[in-house]
């Protein structure tokens, strides 16, 4: 049985209604459309696995979280989570499911234990039972000295444990994390990585969507690059790597259109392929750096003054340029 | 891995989780819970039950009217209060309430257990004033516990249909509107309520006398003087409790809706 399986899923928001103003000239009638958040996405995760969702902000990574934890109603299409169907067994599913939000969001009422005890109750484990697996918990994440103490009075970092402390605590199969990284020092992050290899080398399946290269390509078996809802790449991290183009990417930003530059690079020997996003221009090419000086001759017969250049060497963030003409972040 | 977490979970015992948290956080919060539904109703008869029959303003037999106004106004106003505004701020902004939204079971159930909550808190609310209020405005000429079986069908469905009133403002109401709700609603409503003056004194006004039926409280206010003053004239009880059934269904209905319209995008 697969941890996950979606079928052909979509997603659409309604539009945001736009109010009407008195004496504005109607505005003529447009198609009721919403916002595609996830298109025709197919996706299928091994029980065990460590899968991420790569994807800038806006690309669907929370929405498709969002379905796969039956938070988020489906539009179209099918989606199973261990087994059962995210629409129509949603109880089924949060039991066998544990998750972890973007931003923590724990019982402030309760203390930091009775948050866990609380949370394990809900899931109809006895409260002894409860008290002991989240004293465990706590000891295995670190913040068992905050044990009594009220949730406000845990660093960021902490919380965050706390939260994967209660996905945890009705043994779920499945975990899931929504960019749970997104807001911690350096030295949180990695203590969190270390926490969630460790989860892995259990045995869970674990879902993080994120939008940092490096944590995906550090974590990840699998990886499914997302942008405007629709599955670009999905492969494991290194044999994505060995797809980005092989060559170099040489970024360089004008004081104004870059278009003609590209058209000059084109031509130029060893460039594979250029492109020009406004006064960006992206240039992949086997000869790296060699070729900055004709690029920026390129610019200058036109009148262009060069602002900043950048080199890339083929990784996750080059592939992802090349397949959405966007920067990740 | 084990194959616990595929056992089914009782959804009763979920149920009883989430109410056990309810009362948990409410019982440590009891001191703000009773200044923040209480003291209004007990201001109130400290002005209109004490002070004023004092000065001889108002006959001293008004207290056996304003009594069964005054629990009603504490059961109700409690029980809107506990269940509106913490749903507001989870919804809002903290989203502290996901993590009950996560439980495995169906997501209404959480709703409903919202309203029990609210209708166990109103009943701790009136049964704290009825004392204070008694102890304030000294005996109370008419008034009676005899009447058991109308007094808890009247709490009951009292406190249920504030509570789903609550549920529908809290689940469909902005935080930033708070404010709002409580001058264009809460005020109104204990106003024309009939929690100071029995239903019956309005006939001196009979467009009020008619126009305040569509008041939830009116039929709270009556039903307690039904059950703790039946000699003072009242609503009959068949219209009470009927009211008081169907307005309970409505706004279940109604707050279901707007829960599951914030519950799930």
């Amino acid at each position: 049985m697969n941890a996950i399986e979606t079928r052909q899923l979509r997603k659409v928001y309604p539009a945001p209604a736009v109010k009407k103003r008195r004496g504005a000239p109607a505005a003529p009638a447009a198609p009721p459309a919403g916002i595609v958040a996830i298109d025709a996405l197919d996706l299928t995760v091994g029980e065990g696995e460590f899968f991420g969702v790569l994807g800038p902000n806006g690309a669907g990574k929370t929405t498709l979280i969002g379905i796969l934890t039956t938070r988020v109603r489906i539009t179209a299409g099918e989606a199973f989570v261990s087994g059962a169907n995210v629409a129509t067994e949603s109880a089924t599913v949060r039991r066998r499911i544990g998750v972890v939000p973007q931003r923590p969001n724990p019982d402030r009422s309760l203390s930091v234990l009775e948050n866990l005890v609380f949370h394990a109750t809900y899931f109809g484990i006895g409260r002894t039972e409860a008290a002991r697996r989240g004293r465990e918990l706590l000891e295995r994440l670190g913040i068992s000295d905050k044990m009594d103490a009220k949730v406000d009075q845990l660093s960021g970092g902490q919380q965050q444990r706390l939260m994967i402390a209660r996905a945890l605590t009705h043994e779920p199969r499945v975990i899931f994390l929504d960019e749970p990284t997104v807001g911690l020092d350096p030295q949180a992050r990695l203590a969190l990585w270390e926490i969630l290899r460790e989860l892995h080398e259990q045995g869970r399946t674990i879902v993080m969507s994120t939008h940092y290269m490096e944590e995906a390509d550090q974590l990840c078996d699998r990886l499914a690059i997302i942008d405007q809802g629709r599955l670009l790449a999905l492969d494991a991290p290194a044999a994505l790597k060995a797809k980005a183009p092989g060559d170099t990417l040489v970024e360089v930003t004008f004081d104004g259109d870059a278009s003609v530059a590209a058209e000059a690079a084109r031509g130029m020997d060893g460039v594979s392929n250029a492109e020009a996003r406004g006064p960006v221009l992206r240039v992949f090419s086997k000869r790296g750096g060699e070729l900055i000086p004709a690029l920026i001759d390129a610019g200058e017969r036109h009148g262009r003054i060069v602002r900043d250049i950048h080199l890339s060497r083929p990784s996750l963030e080059t592939l992802f340029i090349a397949l959405t003409g966007r920067n990740l972040t | 891995m084990n194959g616990q977490s595929l056992d089914p979970v009782a959804p009763s015992r979920v149920f009883a989780a989430i109410l056990l948290r309810d009362l948990t956080v409410a019982r440590r919060e009891l001191p703000y819970f009773l200044v923040r539904t209480a003291l209004q109703p007990i201001l109130f008869v400290i002005v209109f039950g004490y002070l004023l029959p004092k000065m001889g303003m108002i006959p001293r037999g008004y207290s056996t009217t304003m009594l069964p106004g005054v629990v009603a106004l504490s059961l109700t106003l409690s029980a809107i209060q506990s269940v509106s505004l913490p749903m507001m701020q989870d919804f809002g902004f903290t989203k502290e309430i996901e993590d009950r939204l996560l439980s495995p079971v169906p997501m209404q159930l959480i709703a409903i257990e919202k309203v029990v909550a609210g209708v166990l808190q109103g009943i701790v609310a009136a049964l704290f004033v009825l004392p204070v209020a008694r102890l304030i405005m000294g005996p109370i000429p008419g008034l009676t516990f005899g009447n058991v079986p109308m007094l808890l069908a009247v709490t009951i469905l009292g406190g249920a249909a504030f509570s789903t009133i609550g549920l529908y403002l809290g689940a469909g109401i902005a935080p930033q509107q708070i404010g709002l709700m409580f001058s264009v609603i809460v005020a109104p409503m204990i106003m024309f309520g009939c929690t100071y003056y029995p239903w019956a004194g309005l006939s001196h006004v009979p467009v009020m006398k008619w126009l305040v039926l569509i008041n939830p409280l009116v039929y709270v206010s009556e039903g307690m003087r039904a059950a703790l003053t039946p000699g003072v004239p009242h609503m009959p009880i068949v219209s009470i409790l009927t009211a008081l059934v169907l307005l309970t269904a409505l706004f279940m209905a109604l707050g279901l809706r707007a829960f599951d319209k914030r519950a799930m995008s």
